[in-house]
C-alpha cells in the first residue's frame, strides 16, 4: 500500500507529499503523524505540498485537522510550498486554514519552526 | 426572387449601360470631402468602380435577392474588406451605409430612362434593386460593427494587461498597484499574477496598493480579502495600503471587516513596515 514517508529532523517531523492525495491516503497520514508526534516527541511538523497540484475540500480540511491535532500534542504545524492554483481553490472553497502557519518553501518553514520552538522552550 | 422578363436592369448595367459611374463618384466624394476624411479621391473612385463591376457581374450571372448566395461571394468579400478599413479609419456607420445606398440614385435614374413610359416595369425593377441594395448596405453596417467590436475587445484586453503590473520593491517585497475599478474577472487575473510572482521571486511580503481604486464596495473588499487569504496560504504576508479617508469611511459604513489584515494609509508606510518585517533598517548616513 502507498504510504507517505514521515522523516524526523531533530525536533521536527518532515512530511513531503509527492503523490496525488486520495482520501484514504490522507486519513492514514493523519493517523501515522499523530502517532509519530507522540512517539518522537516532536515539537514541530512541516508539511511540504509544493508538488501537489490538486487539493479538494476534504484534503484541505484534513490539513487543518492535522494542524489542530499536532497543536494539542504540543507540536506546531507549518505548511509550505502551496501552489497559487491550490491556494485560490482553497480560498474559493472557503477553507482558510486558520491556525496553520504557512511558508513559501521548506527552508523558510524550517526557520519559522526553529524560531517558534526556541521561543516556546524559553517559556 | 428572380428578374421579371421585361426588366432592363441587366441592360442598364451592361457595357453600353447608362448608369453614370462618374455622377455617383462625384456625389460620394462631395459628401465625404466636407469632413476631410483621410481618404483620397482616387481611392474612393477605385472602390466605387470595384463595387459597380462586382454588382454588374453578379446581376448578370443571376439576379438573386439573397446576398448569402455564392453569386455574391466576391461582393461580400469586397464589402467586408471595405468596412474593416473604414471602421479603422473612423468612418461613421452612416457613411459606411451611404456608400452602398447612394448607388440607388444613379441606378434609378438610368432605369427611368431605359423604361420610358412603362411605369409598371420600372416600379418592379426599382423595388428589386432597392431590396438588394438595402441588404448590401445592412451587410456593410454589420461588418463595420463586427470590426468595431473586435477593436473594443482588443483594447479591453490591452487595458487589462497594462493595469495589473506586479513590481518588486525590494528583494522579498512585492507591490501590486491597483488602478481602476475592480471586477471579478480582473481580480481573478490580479490574484493569479500576484500569487505566481510570489512563487517566482520567493517574496515574503506583498503590498496591495489601492490608491488608484476609485470606490471600494463589499464585492471589491471581498475580492481583496480572498487575494490576501490565498497569499497567506502560500506563506506570504499581504499589506493593504493607499486607503483614502473617503474609502476608509465607506468601508466602515458598509461594515466590511478587514480582520487581521495589516492596513496602512500610504504605500510608504507599508513599505517601511515590510522592511522591518524582513529585518532591514534604513539608516541616514552620518555627517550628511
Amino acid at each position: 500500500m502507498e504510504r507517505i514517508p514521515i522523516l524526523r529532523m531533530g525536533d521536527v517531523l518532515l512530511v513531503s507529499i509527492q503523490v496525488d492525495m486520495h482520501d484514504r491516503l490522507a486519513q492514514t497520514l493523519q493517523e501515522e503523524l499523530a502517532e509519530r508526534v507522540v512517539k518522537d516527541r516532536a515539537r514541530g511538523v512541516l508539511i511540504d505540498i509544493s508538488v501537489l497540484e490538486i487539493v479538494d475540500s476534504f484534503i484541505g480540511r484534513l490539513l487543518g485537522r492535522i494542524a489542530s491535532i499536532s497543536r494539542i500534542l504540543d507540536a506546531e504545524t507549518v505548511i509550505v510550498g502551496m501552489q497559487p492554483a491550490v491556494s485560490i481553490t482553497l480560498v474559493e472553497l472557503g477553507i482558510s486554514l486558520d491556525g496553520v502557519r504557512t511558508a513559501l518553501n521548506v527552508e523558510r518553514g524550517m526557520e519559522l519552526l526553529a524560531s517558534s520552538i526556541s521561543l516556546r522552550t524559553q517559556e | 426572387m428572380g428578374l421579371e422578363s421585361n426588366s432592363k436592369l441587366v441592360e442598364v448595367l451592361g457595357e453600353k449601360g447608362r448608369v453614370s459611374l462618374n455622377d455617383w463618384k462625384e456625389a460620394q466624394w462631395a459628401a465625404i470631402k466636407i469632413r476631410r476624411e483621410p481618404i483620397t479621391e482616387e481611392e474612393l473612385y477605385r472602390e466605387a468602380s470595384d463595387f459597380m463591376s462586382l454588382f454588374q457581374q453578379a446581376v448578370k450571372e443571376a439576379f438573386l435577392s439573397d446576398i448569402r448566395d455564392p453569386v455574391w461571394l466576391k461582393m461580400r468579400e469586397m464589402l467586408s474588406a471595405l468596412s474593416i478599413s473604414r471602421a479603422r479609419r473612423g468612418f461613421t456607420p452612416t457613411e459606411m451605409a451611404t456608400f452602398v445606398l447612394s448607388f440607388k440614385q444613379p441606378l434609378f435614374e438610368a432605369l427611368k430612362q431605359a423604361h420610358g413610359t412603362d411605369s409598371g416595369a420600372l416600379l418592379s425593377d426599382v423595388w428589386m434593386t432597392t431590396v438588394l441594395l438595402d441588404k448590401l448596405g445592412l451587410y456593410c453596417v454589420e461588418e463595420y460593427q463586427k470590426t468595431r467590436e473586435a477593436i473594443i475587445s482588443r483594447q479591453q484586453k490591452d487595458l487589462l494587461e497594462l493595469s495589473t503590473p506586479v513590481v518588486q520593491l525590494w528583494p522579498g517585497v512585492l507591490t501590486l498597484p491597483l488602478i481602476g475599478t475592480l471586477d471579478s474577472e480582473r481580480t481573478q487575473l490580479v490574484m493569479e499574477r500576484l500569487l505566481q510572482k510570489i512563487v517566482d521571486t520567493g517574496s515574503q511580503i506583498a503590498i496591495i496598493d489601492i490608491t488608484g481604486v476609485p470606490t471600494v464596495d463589499t464585492l471589491v473588499a471581498q475580492h481583496l480579502m480572498k487575494t490576501i487569504a490565498a497569499a497567506h496560504l502560500m506563506g506570504a504576508e499581504c499589506f493593504l495600503s493607499g486607503i483614502s479617508p473617503q474609502i476608509a469611511q465607506t468601508v466602515v459604513h458598509l461594515g466590511v471587516k478587514f480582520g487581521d489584515i495589516v492596513t496602512k494609509a500610504t504605500l510608504a508606510d507599508a513599505f517601511g513596515l515590510a522592511l522591518k518585517r524582513i529585518g532591514l533598517v534604513v539608516i541616514k548616513k552620518s555627517g550628511e
